[in-house]
């Protein structure tokens, strides 16, 4: 799975399950101040993750993703990462 | 001391999704009951049920706070929607105004099933994701009530088994008697799903009359063979007097009598004398003679010994003065946590329409409710003050005792 698959992916998600407004869902959307994401959500972002892409999330490896960009490049190194193995 | 009343009510349940649903279902004597083929699948002696639609709350709550209601928060949600509005209470009112909450509920197990399964597959609590928590807690009904409509004021749930929602009421009644609140929203809140009676169930304490599910729940009948689980959630507004006046407030109805007490004896057997003493307290709390009280909405869940006990306890105490007594269990089944609340509603859409709501499927009298003036057909009739019974294991009993604002 490419980058764009992951971010066409993750923005359905984010669409569907979390209502965030389409308009709003750019690479740069802050995931707190833009998309007005909370500590509880990051909880329900691990289970989409492992639902629609397989592997479990530590809450620690949220610290460094601040936009929708950073989140879908933590996607693809995972998978890439899974790959490789 | 605070004159106590009703300004709101709310329902949702088998007989209807509103108010006019539900007072049109209790005018025909219409049953709500059903057939559950998933619980027959899952091993249920009894497949029996009340059946209740999940409300569709899309566009009526953010996703956040929808995650957070098990099912009957959802019903729980609705009925107190439509109270709020019934009462003329808005957001505004509410921002200004401390108001509270003491709601019935006294289980949540679909929600700590689920969970639970799924760490036991994933093995990772955290793959149950935020709402869980929430959804599992004994007050997961408060909680989220308290949060949705932003309440200031009296936050708890009361868990009292299938009496939880009357001592919600009376409960409430007190606060604002007492004067440490002036408006709290009570009632009663019971989930409708599989997973969440099979122990009742268990216990063969429900109707096998599966052949014909709207005639299986007959209280007080002498061919009853056990009680039919059901649901939803039944909410009131109790205002205090001098509040419901000050914000020119329509009064439904004054809580005029709460009486409660513990049967001192077996975790699930009834006593007489346990209901008894309710009704009696109920009467002095009101001080009123039991000859005032025109309607008494029944306990009575199609159990053998437990109607022979209610029926026993309200000849004695009402034997002279016979009034009208029916069972709305007979359309509904069993709301259990919800039930003292709900059949709170039902008495007094009965009060403001005038007309009793019949025990429907009773046939044949046993020699207990054969002394009892209990209502076959629906009954046009004034009524100005009724009471309404609701017990529970371990012996809880709650009589409230409503009448007529004048």
């Amino acid at each position: 799975m490419n980058i764009e698959e992951i971010t066409v992916k993750v923005n359905a998600v984010l669409t569907e399950e979390f209502e965030v407004e389409s308009a709003k869902l750019t690479p740069d959307a802050n995931l707190k101040e833009t998309l007005e994401l909370d500590s509880l959500d990051y909880i329900d972002l691990v289970v989409v993750i492992e639902t629609n892409f397989g592997f479990k999330v530590k809450p620690e490896d949220f610290a460094g993703i601040v936009t929708i960009g950073d989140f879908c490049e933590y996607v693809h190194s995972r998978i890439q990462a899974k790959e490789l193995v | 001391m605070n004159r106590v009343v009703i300004t709101g009510m709310g329902i949702y349940s088998c007989l209807g999704k509103n108010l006019d649903e539900v007072a049109d279902s209790l005018y025909k004597g219409k049953s709500g009951i059903v057939l559950d083929p998933v619980r027959k699948a899952y091993g249920y002696r009894s497949g029996l049920t009340g059946f209740v639609e999940r409300p569709d709350l899309k566009g009526l709550l953010d996703r956040r706070s929808r995650i957070m209601l098990p099912e009957q928060g959802e019903y729980a949600y609705v009925a107190t929607l439509e109270a709020l509005k019934n009462a003329g209470i808005d957001a505004d009112y509410i921002a200004q105004n401390e108001v509270g909450v003491l709601y019935g509920n006294d289980s949540s197990a679909k929600a700590v099933i689920e969970a639970n399964d799924i760490v036991r597959e994933k093995k990772d609590t955290m793959l149950v994701g935020s709402a869980s928590v929430f959804q599992t807690m004994n007050s997961t009904v408060t909680m989220n009530l308290a949060t949705i409509f932003k309440l200031r004021g009296v936050n708890f749930t009361i868990s009292a088994a299938c009496a939880s929602g009357s001592h919600s009421i009376g409960l409430g009644y007190h606060f604002i008697k007492t004067g440490l609140q002036d408006c709290i929203i009570c009632g009663g809140a019971q989930e409708v799903n599989h997973l969440s009676m099979g122990n009742f169930d268990a216990l063969s304490a429900f109707s096998v009359h599966e052949s014909e599910p709207e005639k299986a729940s007959k209280p007080f009948d002498r061919d009853r063979d056990g009680l039919i689980p059901s649901g939803g959630a039944a909410t009131v507004i109790l205002e205090s007097l001098e509040s419901a006046q000050k914000r020119g407030a329509t009064i439904l109805g004054e809580v005029v009598g709460y009486g409660f007490s513990s049967n001192g004896g077996h975790i699930s057997n009834p006593t007489v004398d346990g209901p008894y003493r309710a009704l009696k307290k109920a009467l002095e709390d009101a001080g009123l003679e039991p000859a005032a009280i025109d309607y008494i909405n029944a306990h009575a869940t199609s159990t053998p010994a437990g109607d022979a006990s209610e029926a026993k306890a309200i000849f004695e105490v009402f034997g002279e003065s016979n009034p009208y007594v029916s069972s709305t269990k007979s359309m509904t089944g069993h709301e259990c946590w919800m039930a003292g609340a709900s059949e709170i509603v039902y008495s007094m859409l009965m009060m403001q329409k005038g007309f009793v709501a019949p025990n429907i499927n009773f046939e044949n009298p046993d020699e207990d409710s054969v002394k009892l003036n209990i209502v076959k057909n629906t009954v046009e009739t004034d009524i100005n003050i009724f009471l309404s019974n609701s017990f529970g294991f371990g012996g809880t009993n709650s009589s409230l005792i409503v009448r007529k604002f004048i």
